[in-house]
């Protein structure tokens, strides 16, 4: 084996030097060129804005004039401000509401879905279709469903005697308003997530723990859900990650005047930024908002070794 | 010992074979329960779509009836009349398509052949980079979109695709992870054959390299092209004129002039939804197996 390897090898060395030209700069200069595409990307679209965005959070400016250094100015206002603390407690509050539903009720479907033979593809398409669905459609259906004079949902609670609440204009239900529209536009990722998850969980494992005597609920705790692990701090990452950004909906169902008590994080930064033209503010926010995320997601990961299961 | 595990052996025997598996007075209520709560948990799911479907096809007065029923009464088509004499949907649907299809079809290229370079190519700071790469999949498309925002107007790039279509295709950090760990799953040998044999890098990228992609290049190429069509922040921010709307800012629009006129609003909502929900239906299999592989990294 380390023969055949080592051929190719010294076949190359020879070749290389016959060019003229080190082995190493042709690399060099074959990856710059595969790369170029990503790497101007990268430049002009992400690393450039980064270091821009970090020139702005520091600064005083609205896009006209010339811009003046504002030292933490920014940041102190941004923290400081009522409003905005109010939006990053709702964005708190939604999430909490959002993420465990989502995966609670994805796993238990997925769970069911084993056993659904036949029908899968047809309860499947039922589940995932919200999934591909622009969430501006999907929030022009929910604020049909949401309007408590018109709709179908509050009147089927009327009927049976429960007064339904006024979704989008009571303050204390506007969240959960978004929890629901948006556990029921994610629950087909995460249920294609966990089925993908459960289908690699080698029979095996599920016969062995059944030759051991262990009870469905058993292998659930003590076989299923360890395995899936990995998946589960995955799409716990990435949903978190999803929930602090949530912005759509809300933007769809209030437009620009949305209350305090609807307002997030992102759909703070896009009003400071777009509507006030304070950048300097917004960036501020929205850096403060990469922080908590990777600061949320080293957590996760810091953590996950008491409980994530890596199978050999 | 050899008894119990006889039974055991028997019992998954006759779960798995289908005749016999309606003997058991057991398993038909519990397979009852289950189909009935999973079609419960589908139809519910399912209903509001059923909901924006029949509601366009009411007339304006029944929307207010007491109580709602799902099917018309009477069906009409002038929810569909309003929507279209209300915006350009087809002009919608055309730069919805044609951004989604452009950003797709180039970020697949450009992503694969970064991929390339940092599976195959040794350089001395692949390592770093490709880290860089992997770090900005953690920022937020909210940080970067105030200095891009300016950035396009300097360039003069604001209210036009290129907006939207330049960065998305340029820059694919997701797609260079993903497609590096397949391109790293692929046996070397073939290749160092290849090389002695003196075929160049582009040679062997494009007749060796790519066709083995074709798995992941597909999944991604869907969640790319999902992800660009029901795109609402990026054509938000960027785009101000009605003749650029993509398909969801059109529907954002339409609901902010035709709002109490629910008829013409889900005739709009119905005419964004249903290219991408009539593709799933046809081609399901392929979109879930995509979303599918998108999360089986690493």
């Amino acid at each position: 084996m380390s023969t055949l390897t080592a051929a190719p090898a010294q076949a190359r060395v020879a070749q290389s030097s016959r060019r003229g030209m080190s082995r190493r700069r042709k690399d060099t200069i074959a990856a710059l060129v595969f790369l170029s595409p990503q790497l101007v990307g990268l430049a002009a679209f992400m690393v450039g804005p980064l270091v821009f965005a970090l020139v702005l959070a520091f600064s005083d400016w609205d896009g006209f004039g010339t811009a003046a250094f504002a030292g933490f100015g920014n940041f102190a206002e941004v923290l400081s401000n009522p409003r905005i603390q109010r939006s990053v407690l709702n964005t708190v509050w939604f999430t909490a509401l959002q993420v465990p539903g989502l995966m609670i009720s994805s796993f238990v479907f997925a769970l069911l879905m084993q056993k659904a033979g036949k029908m899968l593809s047809v309860y499947r398409l039922c589940l995932v279709a919200p999934l591909v669905t622009s969430s501006v459609a999907v929030a022009a259906i929910w604020l049909w469903l949401f309007n408590s004079e018109i709709s179908p949902v509050s009147n089927a609670l009327r009927s049976i005697g429960i007064q339904s609440p006024d979704w989008l204009q009571d303050p204390n239900f506007v969240i959960p308003a978004f929890a629901i529209v948006a556990i029921w536009q994610g629950l087909g990722y995460q249920l294609v997530m966990f089925m993908a998850g459960l289908q690699s969980i080698g029979s095996s494992f599920l016969e062995a723990a059944e030759l051991d005597g262990c009870s469905g609920w058993q292998k659930l705790v003590h076989v299923t859900i360890p395995l899936l692990s990995p998946t589960i701090l995955f799409l716990s990452i990435t949903s978190i990650i999803g929930s602090f950004q949530i912005f759509d909906y809300i933007y769809v169902f209030m437009d620009s005047n949305a209350p305090e008590a609807a307002r997030t994080i992102v759909y703070e930064i896009v009003q400071i930024a777009f509507r006030e033209f304070n950048f300097g503010q917004a960036s501020a926010l929205a850096f403060l908002l990469l922080l908590s995320l990777l600061g949320i997601t080293a957590l996760q990961l810091a953590v996950q070794k008491r409980w994530v299961h890596y199978a050999e | 010992m050899s008894t119990s595990t006889t039974i055991r052996n028997s019992r998954r025997s006759a779960s798995e074979d289908p005749k016999r598996r309606g003997l058991h007075p057991r398993r038909i209520a519990g397979r009852t329960i289950l189909h009935g709560v999973l079609a419960a948990c589908a139809i519910l799911m399912a209903l509001p779509f059923l909901w924006m479907l029949l509601s366009s096809f009411k007339p304006l007065t029944e929307i207010f009836a007491q109580p709602p029923a799902l099917f018309p009464l009477q069906w009409t088509t002038e929810g569909y009349e309003k929507a279209f004499a209300g915006a350009d949907f087809i002009r919608g649907f055309w730069n919805s398509t044609y951004i989604a299809v452009t950003v797709t079809a180039v970020s697949l290229l450009t992503s694969c052949m970064a991929a390339y370079a940092f599976a195959r190519i040794e350089f001395r700071g692949s390592k770093p980079l490709f880290m860089v790469f992997l770090a900005t999949m953690m920022v937020p498309a909210q940080l970067t979109i105030i200095p891009l925002y300016i950035i396009m107007g300097w360039l003069g790039w604001v209210d036009t695709h290129a907006a939207l279509i330049v960065p998305a295709a340029l820059f694919n950090a997701f797609g260079v992870f993903l497609l590096r760990q397949y391109v790293k799953g692929i046996p070397k040998e073939l290749e160092e054959a290849a090389e002695l044999d003196g075929a160049s890098r582009f040679r062997i990228f494009t007749t060796m390299i790519l066709p083995l992609l074709r798995t992941p290049l597909t999944a991604l190429g869907i969640f790319t092209f999902l992800g660009q069509w029901n795109n609402f922040f990026g054509p938000l921010i960027f785009l101000n004129s009605d003749a650029n709307f993509t398909l969801p800012l059109l529907v954002n629009q339409f609901k902010g002039q035709y709002g109490a006129d629910w008829t013409a609003l889900m005739a709009a909502t119905t005419l964004a939804a249903a290219p991408l929900l009539i593709m799933f239906g046809i081609a399901q299999r392929q979109i879930v197996d995509g979303i599918a592989l998108s999360g089986s990294k690493s």
